[in-house]
């Protein structure tokens, strides 16, 4: 089966990737950007879904500073 | 005395660690990522670097290479470790240390030299230095910004767990931290790099006290 892994910064942590994005856009003209956050995209094909929480804890995400969010795509 | 310096694939300060172990005066031991023990040092260096390319995060994937295992509990049992940039990564990402290293502020890799206070000189990797003596220090990072949520850093400061503290923090780290210590102090973290300070053709023997600090510490003299 196929997982989508979703990992992003907490909120309220200072996530200085984000904003760089959300100064540079204005410069191209796109207007009324308030907050952008950057995060990271991980698609994996897994036998079972049994162990991705445990995957996301341990190496995935950094519980420290990140939060991450996974569901099934098919 | 022995002090061991890890090399996981794309470590490249290892070099300079074995160098600046051995001017200082022990014996420099290369430990591969993937030997399943640390051939008996008596202390350790995790060097800087890219370890695994930073894939991921800097230091998760060097985390669990084969050698952290022994590393991991020669830490506990209280044997000395020092990280030094990536290194300092891959011991918070390990939970030998706590909080993170961010990205830094200025979305720039920072490759200077800073100006630091050693704040904790009760470590075996700052034993020969006198509290609040200044150090500059060569940085090259690009996630250095230390972070920790309000409890823990209060809790480091409380217990003096803060080792180095910047003078102009390069990368927006709370509190200025350029360096921490576990709870037992015997595992130090820092971004600053000593061992590129650890002869004067460098530009500056002042990181080998770093070193020398350890020796001390382990009774031998210096």
């Amino acid at each position: 089966m196929k997982v989508r892994v979703l990992v992003r910064p907490k909120s309220g942590i200072l996530d200085p990737q984000g904003e760089a994005v959300r100064r540079a856009l204005p410069a191209l003209g796109f207007g009324g950007v308030k907050t952008v956050h950057v995060g990271r995209l991980v698609e994996m094909e897994v036998e079972s879904a049994d162990e991705v929480e445990g995957m996301c804890r341990r190496l995935l995400a950094n519980p420290t500073v990140e939060e991450y969010e996974w569901e099934v795509l098919s | 005395m022995r002090i061991g310096v890890t090399v996981f694939p794309g470590s490249n300060c290892d070099r300079d660690a074995l160098y600046g172990v051995e001017r200082a005066g022990a014996e420099p031991v290369e430990l591969w990522h993937a030997d399943a023990n640390l051939k008996g040092v008596d202390a350790v260096v995790v060097p800087g670097g890219f370890s695994y390319g930073d894939y991921l995060r800097p230091g998760a994937i060097a985390r669990f290479a084969k050698v952290m295992g022994p590393l991991e509990e020669f830490a506990k049992s209280g044997g000395p470790v020092l990280g030094v940039c990536n290194g300092f990564q891959v011991l918070t990402e390990a939970h030998l240390l706590p909080g993170a290293l961010l990205r830094n502020r200025s979305m720039r890799f920072v490759c200077t030299r800073v100006r630091t206070r050693v704040e904790n000189t009760r470590t075996p990797w700052t034993s020969l230095f006198e509290p609040g003596d200044e150090l500059t220090l060569p940085v090259a990072h690009n996630e250095g910004n230390y972070f920790a949520d309000e409890r823990t850093i209060a809790e480091l400061e409380d217990e003096g767990r803060v080792v180095l503290r910047y003078l102009d923090n390069p990368n927006g780290s709370v509190n200025d931290i350029a360096g921490i210590c576990n709870e037992g102090r015997n595992v130090v973290g820092l971004m600053p790099h000593p061992e590129r300070a650890s002869d004067p053709a460098l530009g500056s023997a002042e990181g080998l006290k770093v070193f020398e600090s350890v020796l001390r510490f382990a009774g031998v003299k210096v």
